[in-house]
């Protein structure tokens, strides 16, 4: 499942560390950007008053996701037991198509290469796409 | 074929303009190389590309970015006839190429990525919205001859 090398993992925890002080500001810009670019992701959020930029409930929910990702650094080691429940959550509660984890991601790599457009190199990039597709993959876990 | 506002065309040729082909180009290749490993297999051509920093010092990568860079300025000057203007290169990657289409689409994502470093906050999620549009249509435009 999770091809991630010890070096890969290395240089998830050092980018990581860069953008801890951020995280929750890139969460927010990465969920708004999905909804934007992608508006059929908006169909999981009709419960939702304001889904305008900058809205409330953007911003908590960037935030939200960002804990999640930023749990999963720490347990790069065992990814698919690590997110057991968030994938239960998903799976039985949320029933999000996993293909839309992928668009979630490449929105999370955009916000990552203009936030520290320096040290998001080629190496960073390839680390940081693995590893949100190793998420990706455990948060399917539960699906069926 | 796909309709563009005014609105999107000033947006799509206002990201072009911030965009030096000379840069952008050879990066944009270098990343879907190392992030996109099995791209490599189009590229047999090429030389070194076995590591990173043999991939990002290759100057045939290098001169490679400017070509596809150099096309893409052609469908900025013809949005409205993304699709014939690239027949031709359709048929190329199709006959001659062999390219899976896929790999448009994982190029596309990758130089999304290197213009987002460039042009930063300029880079809006409206900017991104417009922008991936027209990285889709010249994307379709691509896989057009396929058959």
């Amino acid at each position: 499942m999770s091809s991630l090398t010890a070096k890969d993992k290395e240089t998830v925890k050092a980018f990581w560390a860069k953008m801890a002080s951020k995280a929750q500001d890139i969460g927010a810009d990465a969920l708004n950007r999905m909804l934007i670019v992608y508006p059929q992701t908006k169909t999981y959020f009709s419960h939702w008053k304001d889904l305008s930029p900058g809205s409330a409930q953007v911003l908590k929910h960037g935030k939200t996701v960002m804990g999640g990702v930023e749990y999963a650094v720490t347990q790069l080691d065992d990814l698919k037991a690590g997110l057991l429940s968030l994938s239960e959550l998903h799976a039985f509660t949320l029933r999000v198509d996993p293909a839309n984890f992928k668009i979630l991601s490449h929105n999370i790599l955009v916000v990552m290469a203009i936030t520290f457009p320096e040290d998001f190199t080629p190496e960073v990039h390839v680390c940081m796409d693995k590893f949100l597709a190793a998420l990706a993959l455990a948060l399917a876990e539960k699906y069926r | 074929m796909v309709k563009w506002t005014d609105q999107e065309r000033s947006t799509v040729r206002a990201v072009w303009e911030q965009i030096n082909i000379d840069e952008v180009g050879p990066e944009a290749l270098a990343r879907v190389l190392i992030v996109y490993p099995w791209t490599e297999r189009y590229f047999g051509s090429l030389g070194e590309l076995f590591t990173a920093s043999a991939v990002l010092n290759n100057a045939k990568v290098a001169a490679h970015g400017r070509v596809v860079l150099r096309a893409l300025d052609e469908a900025v000057k013809n949005m409205d006839n993304i699709e014939d203007t690239y027949a031709a290169l359709s048929q190329l990657h199709y006959e001659k190429l062999h390219v899976d289409p896929d790999n448009f689409r994982l190029l596309a994502d990758c130089i999304t990525i290197t213009v987002a470093c460039k042009l930063r906050s300029a880079m809006g999620p409206q900017v991104q919205a417009t922008w991936q549009k027209f990285l889709s249509a010249v994307v379709d435009a691509l896989q057009s001859q396929y058959h």
